[in-house]
């Protein structure tokens, strides 16, 4: 009989699991203990005094926090949904081209390379209201006033999407273009044979075997949902007035600079739940797209 | 009246190649009007009414920010640039190598609790970096690792694997275990199997593994702008940092330090990018 402790695979997981329970899991149970104290980074001593749920009860009345919240699923609902749509468009479009198309899939991978603080600083500079490209481009064709794109709560916000999508549809688009190529040819030159309409032929052969894909990308961006952090922080670090506020921008603000680590703690574990929310979903689907194919092949 | 099928065919391709064209000026255009920034003097930058054909192309923020007198918006560059080369080098070698061991083990063998333990695994990865800033701060001040560049590598170590073990364990799916078998049969160790036989065929995804892995450590700033605070261990994407002040932004020195940034990330995709699309055909999504 082997010892069972020394199994390969869990020698092999060993590693992971280690680094993993060290810088992911001691840490999350260390904030969810302060989550339940009144701590403040200014007074250490505050961490060893047990408050039980306070400062859950204090955020559940918290106007701000709970707009945050609402803004930060809605931000995420709109991008993810965009990004996929944009992705899609752009993978047929690269596929399609037949002249220079390893040229044209660098140059579609060429936002990711971005890091998003720089993506931030980027967009913020493009959307700057006096030296800024866009505003600029505007009054070159004719338009009279300056638009204050970072400082108007609408389209500070629009701003932050389009920097959010522009830097990640690449994700998408390299993902679905990686479905597309992988496509075999039997199903589509049958349907072909069967006379279907490009539409028909899209609709129910190449839209179904891209959806794993799909669900993929959307798993992978809800996991890097953080990032909006970078963009948010920088544009507009929540202002006007609170009005871009997300959930990441908040915690960061309550933790360093007002101190109040318990509090921002209790709020990183309520916004966990939501990532852990969007993880799940997106994971279900892509179970039952793959399940999907299983039974049309 | 009915356009004729040829001819609708020809408007078809005139969209796609007006398509494609507008869809690469608006993914090349933010990027390229940052290059363009870092060799343009600062009024020809903040120049109202705007000047779109640059008169007078220098070398200027470069020269400035990699000098000595920090009055000119000189930035410790090459610091910078060693800490992000070593904590992303490092931090990408020790994620392949862990993700190989759990990607490996994942794809041959099945042993109890395997599917939470996978789920476990990628719910390690909901956790925004901010969150885990706040905590990983108070422990790592108490081991005093704060402001190191092992500290950095451990995080960002961390936060690579599930993903690389993901991809690596859907790359050795695809390698036919009667392979490593019959190597074994004509003599090989199950050490030798694996690097003479196994590896080699799983490289291709174990590169595009490698390339998201290092893009992540790279490009990070939530952690990274919590967890260092000296010359010693800050990142580019922190030193980014140094050109702002409260009520105004260096532009032109940002921008030079931004194209020199991209500038590897740019190299090393495009090299192995042939990779990368087959990478992701085969890993993952058969999984």
């Amino acid at each position: 009989m082997k010892r069972k402790f020394l199994s390969p695979p869990v020698l092999l997981l060993l590693p992971a699991i280690i680094i993993i329970a060290a810088v992911v899991l001691v840490p999350l149970l260390l904030s969810l203990y302060t989550s339940f104290t009144p701590f403040k980074l200014t007074r250490p001593d505050t961490l060893y005094r047990w408050i039980g749920v306070r400062n859950y009860a204090r955020l559940f009345e918290d106007y701000y926090f709970w707009a945050a919240f609402l803004r930060t699923f809605v931000v995420l609902t709109i991008a993810l949904n965009l990004e996929m749509l944009l992705g899609l468009g752009l993978a047929l479009l690269v596929n399609k081209a037949t002249m220079g198309q390893r040229a044209l899939r660098t140059i579609m991978m060429f936002p990711m390379m971005f890091s998003p603080i720089l993506v931030g600083f980027q967009f913020k500079f493009l959307f700057n209201d006096t030296v800024g490209l866009v505003n600029n481009a505007l009054q070159s064709m004719g338009m009279e006033r300056v638009i204050p794109w970072l400082v108007d709560e609408h389209l500070a916000l629009f701003s932050i999407l389009s920097a959010e999508i522009w830097s990640s549809t690449s994700v998408f688009a390299i993902l679905i273009l990686a479905g597309l190529m992988a496509i075999p040819r039997d199903p589509l030159e049958a349907a072909k044979v069967d006379g279907c309409t490009a539409w028909q032929t899209f609709r129910h052969i190449t839209l179904p075997y891209l959806m794993p894909f799909m669900f993929i990308a959307m798993t992978i961006r809800s996991l890097d949902i953080a990032r909006a952090y970078d963009i948010v922080q920088i544009m507009t670090a929540g202002g006007p007035a609170r009005r871009t506020e997300l959930l990441w921008t908040m915690i960061s603000r309550s933790g360093y600079v007002d101190a109040n680590m318990g509090l921002a703690n209790a709020m990183a574990y309520i916004s966990i739940l939501l990532s852990i929310f969007f993880t799940f979903y997106f994971f279900r689907k892509l179970m039952a797209a793959r399940r999907y194919m299983g039974g049309a092949q | 009246m009915m356009v004729s099928h040829a001819t609708r065919k020809v408007y078809l391709k005139w969209a796609r190649w007006i398509g494609t064209f507008l869809a690469m000026s608006v993914i090349c255009i933010p990027g390229l009007w940052i290059v363009l920034s870092s060799f343009r003097p600062n009024v020809e930058i903040l120049a109202k009414p705007a000047i779109w054909i640059p008169q007078d192309l220098n070398f200027d923020h470069y020269a400035a920010i990699f000098s000595s007198d920090p009055g000119q918006g000189a930035v410790p560059v090459w610091s910078y640039f060693q800490n992000s080369l070593i904590i992303a080098t490092t931090s990408t070698l020790i994620a392949l190598l862990i993700g190989m061991a759990g990607g490996y083990a994942f794809a041959r063998y099945s042993f109890k609790g395997k599917d939470t333990m996978f789920l476990g695994f990628m719910l390690s990865r909901t956790v925004p970096g901010i969150a885990l800033s706040l905590p990983l701060f108070m422990v790592y001040a108490r081991l005093g690792i704060i402001d190191t560049d092992f500290g950095m590598i451990l995080i960002y170590v961390a936060m690579n694997l599930p993903f690389t073990i993901w991809l690596i364990d859907g790359f050795f799916r695809q390698v036919p275990q009667e392979m490593s078998q019959a190597a074994q049969i004509d003599g090989c160790t199950p050490w030798q199997a694996f690097w003479l036989v196994e590896f080699p065929l799983a490289k291709s995804g174990i590169a595009s593994a490698g390339i998201f892995a290092f893009l992540t450590s790279w490009n990070e700033f939530a952690l990274a702008s919590q967890l260092t605070r000296s010359t010693g261990s800050k990142t580019l994407p922190v030193g980014l940092l140094d050109f702002t002040s409260e009520f105004t932004i260096n532009w032109g020195g940002m921008c030079a330090l931004a194209v020199i940034m991209i500038v590897p990330a740019l190299l090393l995709t495009f090299i192995v990018q042939k990779h990368l699309v087959a990478g992701l055909t085969f890993g993952g999504v058969k999984g």
